[in-house]
């Protein structure tokens, strides 16, 4: 696997950019030195609870982005899937943004994450019943566009209803996504359920590769595509859900990745899943490395950034997908 | 028909003769609407000057304020309905006495004022209509220091022709002030924190405060000497003695988690950690001398004299 070792060394080394980067100023030897060892003074509090959080969150939910992208696209066989796009992070964050203003999240720990999730599945469910098993580029986008206007309004309507006044100006950020001042806390309620959907997902790529052959041949080849869609939709729920509940939405990470590595994996969806896995998790740690370096002070949105490389492709992609006739 | 029963229409009518033919209409109908609107408030009896306002109407928490502080007895209409909120008014028993306001021109026209009162920032819009309407609108800017308070009052005074009361007020403020200015030997350094991390440098009022009350202010050491957004990496740095948060809202926010977050929790552990309300904080009235009270009694529970 020639694309394996530098895209590995890639996510290690902006990893390890992440927790050097921020307003602290502190230097790198130093950083790295509190960060391992610990120690007195507040060094070691910042890089413990301040950036190391914030770096895993970058590459877990970059990863699980990449992933959910690459195993939507590949079971609809349609590069134009991505969770953002199709409205599944915008109905996790729905879910999400109840549990907190109903006061359910507060009750434990695990319904802030588990409301996400369900939106999520809501939305997928919304889009594959919508879409259709083979999703023709034309209605998978009509569907993503209505999902995620409904989700979109539901946000700004619960917010607006919020008697807390700092509520209504986090619209943009369960729009737009943002790592700012997460903590350990997040990490746990995001991990075990990112994990655990990438473990469903993982096992989707034999299933996948015999996609790529019609639904027919897949079945001939053993391939139990209830199953492989069922899977697939918890999985992108649980990766999608959980990110969702502590990042808000980032959109256009799932889209990004695999068109950009899908040349490099010979266009097999199955190889796609895991060098999209790496990819998100590189394009998202670069993305929350640029929004600290270009605002350092002033929590610039995550999706903004994703948005401005992810759009321009977005229309080229359905520019070829017109021209190609479908 | 309403016109004769309401006496500030007519002025209102000859101020706007000039502009178009719309704004006309508009302030007659409104006019006529404002037979309606509360009634009037009879004789202001111990108003100093003859030529003072008599429907006062204000449309921001700061000028409501000190409005119900200076104002004659029927001389002040309306105040704001954010002065009947608890946790940004330091007077909401005193402003149950008023017709609360949401700060509309149609409805402040509709009270037939002949002042009102608004801040600076006030929707601009509102009160550029009122003045094209020819009502006579005062601005107050918000404060920035304990000087400001005390013009604030002086200022509120003359426009409501008040100026003795104000005079008083002013002289018992500036006695409260110098109570507690004696000595301080070690300044503890302190941050305010409130939501998405927003800290107040020595250039505001709230800073003032805390430099008042014997504090040193981290976030102007950080930087910050106006208000901003302080990193939770700069707070962490800087390792304050004592972390003042506000109180939450009801209702949950991303912005307000940051003060639960390890780090503040952190700080806090290593120091003292006090709380603000809003209320005595935000405006410049003769409340931020509680304030400054209670932060003079924070820094003595840290042991410093």
């Amino acid at each position: 696997m020639r694309l394996l070792t530098p895209l590995v060394l890639l996510v290690l080394a902006l990893f390890i950019a992440a927790l050097l980067i921020g307003p602290a100023g502190i230097g790198p030897v130093e950083s790295l030195r509190a960060l391992i060892f610990g120690g007195e003074g507040p060094i070691p509090l910042v890089m413990r609870e301040i950036r190391l959080p914030r770096a895993i969150l970058a590459a877990l939910i970059g990863g699980g982005l990449g992933l959910s992208g690459a195993a939507l696209q590949g079971y609809l066989r349609n590069p134009l899937a991505d969770p953002g796009l199709i409205g599944v992070s915008g109905s996790a964050a729905v879910g999400a943004i109840l549990a907190l203003q109903t006061g359910v999240a507060a009750l434990a720990t695990l319904a802030l994450p588990a409301a996400a999730m369900t939106g999520a599945v809501v939305g997928v469910l919304l889009v594959l019943v919508l879409a259709g098993a083979r999703g023709s580029s034309l209605t998978l986008i009509l569907a993503g566009i209505a999902i995620s206007a409904l989700a979109g309004a539901l946000t700004s309507l619960v917010l607006n209803l919020s008697p807390n006044p700092f509520a209504a100006s986090e619209i943009v950020f369960w729009m737009m996504g943002s790592l700012a001042d997460r903590s350990m806390t997040h990490v746990w309620i995001a991990l075990p359920f990112v994990v655990a959907g990438a473990a469903m997902l993982a096992t989707l790529a034999r299933g996948l590769d015999a996609l790529t052959l019609g639904e027919d041949a897949a079945e001939a080849m053993g391939i139990n595509l209830r199953q492989l869609r069922l899977t697939l939709v918890l999985g992108v729920a649980a990766i999608v859900g959980a990110s969702t509940a502590v990042a808000g939405a980032i959109g256009f990470v799932g889209l990004v990745v695999p068109h950009i590595l899908r040349g490099f994996v010979g266009g097999r969806p199955g190889a796609l899943l895991w060098a999209s896995t790496l990819g998100g998790a590189a394009m998202l740690l670069l993305a929350d490395i640029a929004v600290r370096v270009v605002l350092p002070a002033r929590d610039l949105k995550l999706g903004v950034l994703t948005a401005l490389v992810g759009a321009p492709l977005f229309l080229h992609l359905i520019y070829r997908t017109r021209r190609a006739g479908l | 028909m309403a016109v004769t029963t309401c006496p500030v229409v007519p002025r209102s009518l000859a101020s706007v003769r000039n502009s178009d033919a719309i704004s006309l209409v508009a302030a007659f109908i409104l006019g006529v609407g404002a037979a309606f609107a509360s009634p009037d408030s009879g004789d202001p009896g111990d108003l100093a000057a003859t030529d003072a306002p008599r429907r006062v109407v204000s449309m921001n928490l700061c000028t409501d304020q000190l409005a119900m502080m200076l104002a004659a007895k029927g001389q002040l209409l309306s105040v704001s309905s954010l002065a009947l909120d608890p946790r940004s008014s330091a007077m909401v028993e005193e402003a149950k006495a008023y017709t609360p306001n949401q700060g509309l021109a149609e409805e402040i026209y509709l009270m037939h004022p002949d002042l009102v009162l608004a801040g600076s920032f006030t929707a601009v819009a509102t009160v550029d209509m009122l003045t094209r309407l020819g009502i006579p609108v005062v601005r107050f800017d918000p404060e920035y220091s304990l000087a400001d308070v005390a013009d604030h009052i002086i200022r509120m005074g003359e426009v409501l022709g008040r100026e003795d009361q104000a005079a008083q007020m002013v002289t018992e403020f500036r006695a409260g002030l110098a109570a507690f200015q004696q000595g301080v030997s070690r300044r503890p350094r302190a941050a305010l924190y409130s939501a998405n991390g927003y800290t107040s440098g020595d250039r505001t009022l709230a800073g003032q405060i805390l430099l008042a009350a014997g504090f040193a202010n981290v976030a102007t050491e950080a930087g910050f000497s106006d208000a901003g957004f302080m990193p939770l990496e700069v707070l962490a740095m800087e390792m304050p003695e004592a972390v003042i948060t506000s109180h939450p809202y009801p209702g949950a926010s991303r912005s307000e988690e940051i003060m639960d977050h390890p780090v503040v929790q952190a700080v806090r552990r290593s120091g003292t950690s006090g709380s603000f309300s809003n209320a005595d904080w935000v405006c410049g009235t003769p409340f931020v001398l509680r304030a400054i009270g209670a932060m003079v009694d924070l820094r003595r529970r840290m042991g410093a004299r």
